[in-house]
């Protein structure tokens, strides 16, 4: 892989009055691929994807963008290098339909009146490309099931054509059948070439769709695995801490990974 | 594309459009006759169950109310009667289209009736004791109604002060401002023959005004129907089946030829109703088909969804006051026109809030929800109309006043209940 990481952060470290939140973290990601999050509760997962979102920016750390040195101080700075997140409450105007909730805040109109004929027809063709079945886009997402809307909040993030993708747990509230489609949507996503972050708790889910998975374990980086070689209990364990230091888990890309 | 035949999914843009909402499950509509109906009657059987008032469920109960009054008392379908009425539901319609625009963000104005008399105090003083021009004093009293929402705006949006609260208070400032303007005066009589006597006492004769105003609205509406059915297609998309534009433009010409046959009747188009509809179409446009529309509609879905998207929501809240006071007053110098004076009484009944729950209870009526983010200015006609005709219909009863609260009152809960049963009902359809 000789290109240069899309997203490389090194020595991320944050604080939270009296709580050490992040201590030296190190991540990164390439394009087309997935890096899974995994650690406990309170190990930084949602600290680190706020710090990359722009939301509550580093104490220190350095932050690489295609290999250059970028700051990342607002949610803005983040946008406008091409990160979109997609946060767990998924942020929808449950009242407005599809098509109004892929367009919110960036419109096609002419002279300030609503082109709905071309944002409907680019959101089909959205919704085609990323084979997502949803009834109808002119339904309400209020009336949509938890993985449409899910589903539909993704495709609303690719809408300002990201490079780096950010999902919290994104998982979480579906049922079986809803996150294998979900999981179906994060690997043609990642095979259009984005690169993606994915917050998860669900070893299934790591499993199933991730190339590397690292684990975070009380602020600090506990381990970089290859999802091809290691198994569940080995990432549990580093996730638990059962296992002291993962070293021996490492990656053999290792100088590579951890530049 | 999703299926064989062409079908349109979930009737017009309308982001929160009551009746036009997709009930769940139906089948794709298809071309023909009998898909048409019989999917009308799948869509019309799950809304009932679903706990959604569409219009239709509305219009049944205005025709409803209508029968009764009429069995009671034969002179209420009587065209003077009606004609009467299409005027009198025009000061509180206005007012209730104001509370529409702050309902869709999920706020309340409770200032309105306030602000209205307040407009109606400004406009006496000025033109009659000041001796303003007429149009001069009309461009102030609307002016101060715009003043007033930006005010409360202000203390809503910057000082994060609840809506309910800082209107509460502006119910009672405006009101006490009013009758401070009046107070050394008493009660003042505008003009009989001026321009805002004129507004509810201007009629066209004419039967042609009246005819080519419904010819007007019928073949506007078949038009754009025809328009976005043609741009669907062109861009290979689902569409109305051309039956239904027809079944729609149909139903609306006979409701507005007969309207205006009746009103040609008595003393022909009432000029207010005019400016009425005018400002429905007008405000109906701007929330459902332009960018600024869409950012009320969206905050009124989600604050922070909203905010994430970059809309600024605090100028969004200001304005909506501002429409909200800009329209309270010029539904005052409606109120003012029809009682062709500014009286100290008038203004303690403002201040009472007779006019305020009868506009509340119109926007909800007509299906506004409470709780933010659906609805339509739309609503307003129907639910006024409701609102109105009972009140019209109790007073040719000759019902007294304590009755005729205790009533208004009722079906103002009665229809904030259905609202909120509704959004329940909603609620669990949508996350099983």
């Amino acid at each position: 892989m000789a290109h240069p990481p899309v997203l490389a952060l090194r020595g991320i470290s944050k604080r939270f009055g009296g709580v050490q939140a992040l201590v030296d973290v190190d991540l990164q990601v390439r394009a087309g691929e997935v890096v899974a999050l995994a650690g406990d509760n309170g190990a930084g997962k949602s600290t680190l994807i706020k710090v990359i979102s722009g939301v509550s920016p580093a104490d220190r750390g350095v932050i690489e963008w295609e290999g250059h040195l970028v700051q990342i101080k607002r949610p803005h700075d983040a946008h406008a290098l091409g990160i979109a997140t997609v946060y767990q409450d998924l942020a929808m105007c449950d009242n407005l339909d599809v098509v109004g909730n892929l367009f919110l805040g960036r419109e096609i109109d002419r002279v300030g009146v609503l082109d709905e004929v071309e944002m409907e027809r680019r959101a089909r063709d959205l919704m085609r490309t990323l084979s997502i079945r949803i009834p109808d886009v002119r339904m309400p997402v209020a009336e949509l099931s938890a993985g449409q809307r899910q589903a539909v909040a993704i495709s609303r993030s690719l809408m300002g054509a990201p490079k780096v993708l950010l999902l919290d747990e994104p998982t979480a509230a579906l049922g079986v059948e809803q996150t294998s489609h979900l999981l179906d949507l994060i690997e043609e996503v990642r095979d259009r070439g984005m690169a993606i972050i994915l917050i998860s708790h669900n070893m299934g889910d790591i499993k199933a769709v991730a190339d590397r998975v690292a684990v975070l374990r009380l602020g600090r980086n506990n381990g970089l695995f290859d999802v091809s070689t290691v198994t569940q209990e080995q990432i549990i364990s580093s996730v638990t801490g059962a296992a002291d230091n993962a070293v021996a888990h490492r990656t053999k890309g290792d100088e590579e990974a951890w530049p | 594309m999703t299926g064989g035949g062409p079908h349109r999914g979930g009737g017009p843009a309308a982001p929160g459009g009551g009746a036009e909402r997709v009930a769940p499950g139906r089948a794709p509509r298809t071309r023909g006759w009998s898909g048409t109906l019989r999917d009308y009657a799948v869509e019309l059987r799950g809304s009932v169950r679903d706990g959604e008032r569409g219009p239709l469920l509305v219009v049944a109960g205005l025709i409803v109310i209508w029968c009764l009054f009429q069995a009671l008392d034969d002179k209420f379908l009587s065209p003077r009667n009606l004609s009467n009425l299409s005027v009198d539901i025009v000061g509180t319609g206005l007012v209730a289209v104001g509370i529409v625009f702050v309902l869709l963000i999920r706020e309340i104005d409770l200032s309105v009736g306030s602000v209205s008399g307040l407009a109606g105090a400004v406009f006496a003083v000025l033109n009659v004791n000041e001796g303003m021009p007429e149009w001069l004093a009309v461009v102030v009293a609307i002016a101060a109604g715009m003043a007033v929402g930006a005010f409360h705006g202000f203390f809503f949006a910057w000082l994060g002060v609840p809506a309910f609260v800082v209107t509460l208070a502006g119910l009672l400032i405006w009101n006490g401002l009013t009758l401070y303007l009046l107070g050394a005066s008493g009660t003042i009589n505008i003009d009989e023959e001026g321009l805002v006597a004129s507004l509810t006492s201007r009629h066209f004769s004419d039967d042609f005004a009246a005819y080519a105003v419904a010819a007007l609205g019928t073949a506007g509406y078949f038009l754009a129907a025809r328009r976005k059915r043609a741009r669907h297609r062109a861009a290979g998309m689902p569409y109305r089946p051309p039956v239904e534009v027809w079944v729609r433009t149909g139903v609306l010409a006979v409701l507005a030829f007969t309207a205006a046959y009746t009103l040609n009747r008595f003393q022909g188009l009432p000029l207010a109703l005019l400016i009425f509809l005018v400002v429905l179409v007008v405000s109906d446009y701007v929330l459902r088909r332009t960018r600024y529309g869409r950012r009320v509609y969206a905050l009124g879905g989600g604050v922070e969804a909203a905010r994430r998207a970059g809309i600024s929501v605090m100028r969004v809240r200001v304005a909506m006051f501002m429409v909200s006071g800009t329209l309270a007053a010029i539904g005052g110098l409606f109120v003012a026109s029809g009682l062709t004076s500014a009286s100290p009484t008038t203004a303690r009944a403002a201040g009472s809030g007779m006019l305020l729950i009868n506009a509340i209870a119109a926007a909800v009526i007509g299906g506004t929800s409470l709780f933010g983010g659906r609805g339509s200015p739309w609503s307003v006609l129907l639910g006024v109309l409701v609102i109105q005709s009972v009140a019209s219909g109790m007073g040719l009863l000759g019902v007294e006043d304590a009755v005729q609260f205790m009533i208004t009152g009722g079906v103002l809960l009665a229809a904030v209940a259905a609202d909120a049963l509704s959004r329940r009902a909603a609620a669990r359809r949508g996350r099983p």
